[in-house]
Parts: C-alpha cells; sequence; structure tokens
C-alpha cells in the first residue's frame, strides 16, 4: 500500500466529504478558533459543558481532508466526556500522530489517521482540531 | 548556450534526491556549488569581524564582504554605495515602512499597495499606518490577475504618499508595469517602493530605469543564502533616511546624549552584518550573470508557456493568473473541489514538490475566491521533464482522488 492510500483510507474520506458535527453549535458555553498559518487552515471549535462534561461538540471552519476528518471524529469522540477525559483522548491522539505510537483503542476511527505520524508535513492539519479543543478546556476551566 | 541540464548539475541537492522535482524556487532557490563553496571558502580562509579590524584578516573579510555589494550593485545596475545589505525582502520593506513612514506620515496621509502584494509589503505599512493615521488603499486586480491600471489612476491622488507594488507576483505569476507606475506616482509626489522579491531573481534588473526610490529582494531566492538580501535605494531616498536600527557600525561620532550617523550604506547596516551570506550572495549574482539574466528569463518563460499547455490538458484543474507575455514562471492552481494541502501529499508520493497555502498573500487569495492554492514555481535548474513529471502526478492525483473532482 502507498503511503497515500495508508492515509487516505474510506473512514477518513467519508468524514473529509461529510463531516460529522458540522456548523456551529447554538448555546455553546465556549468557542475558540484555532488556523494553521502554513497552509490557511481554519477551524472553530464549539463545546457545550455541562457539569464538568462536553454535552456537545461542533466545528466551522475549511481545510484539507485530514484537518476536516481530524475534526469530525474528534467532535464525535469527546461528546460525553469529562474535561480530563478528553484531554486523555487528545494526549492518546498525539502520541499517535506525532509520536507515531500504535493507536490507542479509545481512539476508534481516528486511528485511521496514523498514517500522518510518517507526513511530518500533515501533522499541523491532523493537530488543528485537538489544539483547538485544549485552548477550549483550559478556557472553560474556572482558573 | 542556456543548457538547463548541465545547469542541474551544478546544483548537489540535485545530486542527493535525484529524483526530486523541485517546483518551490519562489519559496527559496537551491544553490549552486558557487555559492555554497564561497562561503566555505570564505569561512577558512577570511573571516574576521567587518569594518573595524586594523589586521590583516579583518582587511580581507571586508573586502570579501565589499566585492559582494559591488557584484550586487552590478547585478542590478546600482552603485555599490545604494546596496544596503539586509537579512531578506521582509527586512528591506520593513525598513523604509519605519524608517521613512515614522518621519513622514501623517493622519490622512494614504499608502497605495495593490491586492496582489504578499504580506510582507503590506504588513509593514499597516503597522506604519497604525501608528501614524495614515490609511491603506489598495489598487484591485482584474479578473486576469493583473492590476487594474484605470482603479490605479483614480486611486492614485495627492494624498498618496507612498506607492509600494510588487514588481512580479508571487501567486499568479504576474509581472507588473512597474517603471510606468512608479513614474505616475512619483509625479504625484509618492515614494516608491518595489518588491523585487520575485522578480530580481527571474529577470534583468535595471533599478534605474524603474523610476523606483526603493527596491527590496532576498538573496535566498536567487540562489544565495538565506539571512543576506538587499535594499537598493536611490542615492538622494537613502541619504535622506533616517536609520532603522541604531548600534555599531552605522554612526559617525557618538556621546551619551545622541549621535551622528554615518552615510549609507553604513548607516542602515547596523551591527555585525550576515558577512559569509553576503559572500554567498555575491556570488549567486555572479553565477547568474554569468548565465546571463536575459537567458535566464527566456528559460523561466519557455518552460512557463510549456507547463501551461500541458496543464490546460488536466481535466479539473483550474489555473490562476494572466496568459501572456508579462509573467514569469510561476502557477498557482487548484483541481476541483481537492484541498490543494491534499493534493500537493499526492504530489509529494511522487517525488513533485509544490507549495500549498495562501503564499502570504491572503487577500488575494480572498480576491480569488479561495483559502489556499497549489503553486508550482520554476528556476534555472528546472527542465521540461519536471513539468511532463508534474502533469503525470496530476493525472494520477486526479484518479486517486475521483470523489473529490
Ligand atoms: C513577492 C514577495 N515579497 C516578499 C517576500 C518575502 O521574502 P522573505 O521571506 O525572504 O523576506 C516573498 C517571499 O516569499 C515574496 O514572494
Amino acid at each position: 500500500m502507498s503511503l497515500l492510500e495508508e492515509l487516505y483510507r474510506e473512514t477518513i474520506m467519508q468524514h473529509a466529504q461529510r463531516p460529522h458535527n458540522f456548523g456551529p453549535l447554538e448555546g455553546a458555553t465556549v468557542k475558540v478558533g484555532g488556523h494553521n498559518p502554513s497552509c490557511g487552515d481554519q477551524i472553530e471549535l464549539y463545546l457545550k459543558i455541562e457539569d464538568g462534561r462536553i454535552a456537545e461538540a461542533r466545528f466551522t471552519g475549511h481545510g484539507c481532508a485530514i484537518s476536516q476528518s481530524s475534526a469530525s471524529m474528534m467532535t464525535d469522540l469527546i461528546r460525553g466526556r469529562t474535561l480530563d477525559e478528553a484531554l486523555e483522548l487528545e494526549r492518546k491522539f498525539k502520541a499517535m500522530v506525532v509520536e507515531g505510537e500504535p493507536p490507542a483503542p479509545e481512539l476508534g476511527d481516528l486511528s485511521a489517521l496514523q498514517g500522518v505520524a510518517k507526513l511530518h508535513a500533515r501533522v499541523k492539519c491532523a493537530t488543528l482540531a485537538w489544539n483547538a479543543l485544549e485552548q477550549a478546556i483550559e478556557e472553560a476551566r474556572p482558573s | 548556450m542556456f543548457d538547463p541540464a548541465a545547469v542541474k548539475r551544478d546544483f548537489p541537492i540535485f545530486e542527493h534526491h535525484p529524483d526530486l522535482v523541485f517546483l518551490d524556487s519562489a519559496a527559496s532557490s537551491q544553490k549552486p556549488r558557487a555559492v555554497v563553496e564561497a562561503t566555505v571558502r570564505y569561512y577558512e580562509h577570511d573571516h574576521a569581524n567587518v569594518h573595524r579590524g586594523a589586521y590583516g584578516l579583518s582587511m580581507r573579510a571586508t573586502e570579501a564582504y565589499e566585492t559582494a555589494r559591488q557584484r550586487m550593485a552590478r547585478f542590478l545596475g546600482a552603485e555599490a554605495d545604494e546596496v544596503v545589505f539586509v537579512r531578506n525582502a521582509t527586512e528591506a520593506l520593513n525598513l523604509v515602512a519605519y524608517a521613512w513612514g515614522l518621519e513622514h506620515l501623517r493622519g490622512g496621509d494614504e499608502i497605495l499597495v495593490t491586492e496582489m502584494e504578499h504580506h510582507a509589503n503590506l504588513v509593514p505599512w499597516q503597522l506604519v499606518a497604525a501608528r501614524t493615521g495614515a490609511r491603506i488603499k489598495a489598487v484591485p486586480l482584474t479578473a486576469e490577475g493583473r492590476l487594474d491600471l484605470d482603479a490605479f489612476a483614480t486611486l492614485l491622488s495627492k494624498r498618496t504618499r507612498v506607492f509600494a507594488v510588487t514588481q512580479m507576483s508571487n501567486v499568479l505569476g504576474t509581472v507588473n508595469p512597474v517603471a510606468e507606475l512608479a513614474a505616475a506616482a512619483r509625479e504625484r509626489g509618492a515614494l516608491v517602493v518595489v518588491d523585487g522579491a520575485q522578480a530580481a531573481p527571474h529577470l534583468p534588473v535595471r533599478v534605474r530605469e524603474l523610476n523606483a526610490d526603493f527596491y527590496a529582494l532576498s538573496g535566498h531566492k536567487m540562489l544565495g543564502p538565506t539571512g543576506a538580501g538587499v535594499l537598493w535605494g536611490r542615492r538622494e531616498a537613502l541619504a535622506d533616511l533616517p536609520p532603522f536600527l541604531g548600534g555599531g557600525s552605522m554612526i559617525e561620532e557618538v556621546t551619551i546624549e545622541r549621535s551622528s550617523y554615518a552615510p549609507p550604506p553604513q548607516r542602515f547596516e547596523a551591527g555585525t552584518p550576515a558577512i559569509a551570506e553576503a559572500v554567498g550572495l555575491g556570488a549567486a549574482a555572479d553565477y547568474l550573470m554569468r548565465l546571463g539574466m536575459e537567458n535566464v528569463w527566456a528559460h523561466d518563460r519557455a518552460l512557463l508557456e510549456y507547463a501551461l499547455e500541458r496543464l490546460d490538458e488536466v481535466p479539473d484543474l483550474h489555473l490562476y493568473g494572466p496568459r501572456g507575455a508579462d509573467r514569469g514562471g510561476v502557477i498557482a492552481f487548484n483541481l476541483g473541489r481537492l484541498h490543494p494541502h491534499d493534493l500537493a501529499t499526492a504530489l509529494d508520493e511522487r517525488g513533485v514538490a509544490v507549495r500549498t497555502g495562501h503564499h502570504c498573500a491572503q487577500p488575494l487569495h480572498r480576491r480569488l475566491g479561495v483559502a489556499a492554492t497549489a503553486r508550482a514555481s520554476f528556476y534555472v535548474y528546472n527542465t521540461p521533464s519536471d513539468v511532463d513529471r508534474l502533469v503525470e502526478a496530476l493525472l494520477e492525483a486526479r484518479k486517486f482522488f475521483a470523489d473529490w473532482l
């Protein structure tokens, strides 16, 4: 399998073409923007946090298949999680795409993005939504 | 005769990456052996600080540095004392914007830029505008991607104090009629600042014929090392310009309260410069002059025409930029609805290196109605077979991403 086939798997293509949770979120308790200055990809992440849990997560923006599918799958995965659980998922996701570690089972569909680790130029695309998540959680936490 | 295959052999990078199709010279060019060797030779034989030591080695270093300045002067058709070494075009443009702008701009003044400017020739003017109350106006583009000359004529007014324009667009490849525009702007009393970052590497430049006050370029885009660029200034314009950075080497006499400044170009070269990089840039200018800039331009043009013809065969490929003789070897494109970043990964897989994104020209992309494009750019070492490889890779990518078209 070529690197390209390894990267652009069915799952990724589906999420990129028809992203889940796409569109603004009414009643969001936190909203943060993220962008990738090198390629112009952009995301707005909306979270509704209730009792320390992410009740809902949606996003808007534009970008490549990697950044869009990552945001789509991430917003699926973090729904219902506590903030700490979400941060733990972020850590595991980054371990996979940045460090090249094997995907943790909790990552589910996101394991389709593991090929990104071999393509350094694309790591920032995959982590765009997750960086926004980290920032959103930071902002949502009572300091 | 100009033989790109022979030229290519002068560039060690292609020995180490024999299959590489490098189509990103607009971002930074590769370096010929002559440039790398000049830099190494300088460090091994001549290095000391410049303009300071009373010993032989420092004289040698100073001589190497000043020879590089003379070479850049010859390259630009200028005098050596009009050539200021800076880090890159960005620094050159900031130097003018701050040094001239903070001194001369007032509330109600206008800075005229264009919609195709690189951020390097826009953001410095915004920063200075914010501090002086000046306003920024932009010359719009025609549908083909040229400057709208009628709009230029309307926008130019007695309030226009600065006209800042790129000689060649780093996205569309458009070569602007700078001499004509500059003459009109200067007649109105505006300072004319030309961004030559893309033009200087590719076409013969005689700065005096451009009617400009200042001209900025980056050495690393014209076969030189990173870290050395040039601000050319018309002698009178430089003489009137206050310093930008203060420190050693740029002064005449210093007391605790005040200083008097050295004449240009030293006035604008505070601190220890990038000596080895300047020496390398001098070698790059020599290399290009040996090839002949007329030949470099003819080569770029021929490759561009061939590429446009071949790329027109690729279905779903959208090409940006004007068709005509007023265009250099830069092609921005998009394939169907596919994001250019995904496209570039597919091209990279086949050894074809292109850049994607907004190429530091967001207002231009907004005008084109896209967030990003992929961009192929040519230089002296590119051959028609590189174009063929690009076309093949695009056709393959089109198959692979068929759902996205
Ligand atoms: C037209 C233009 N102006 C300015 C620059 C800035 O060059 P540098 O980053 O070397 O300062 C570039 C380089 O990308 C350019 O293409």
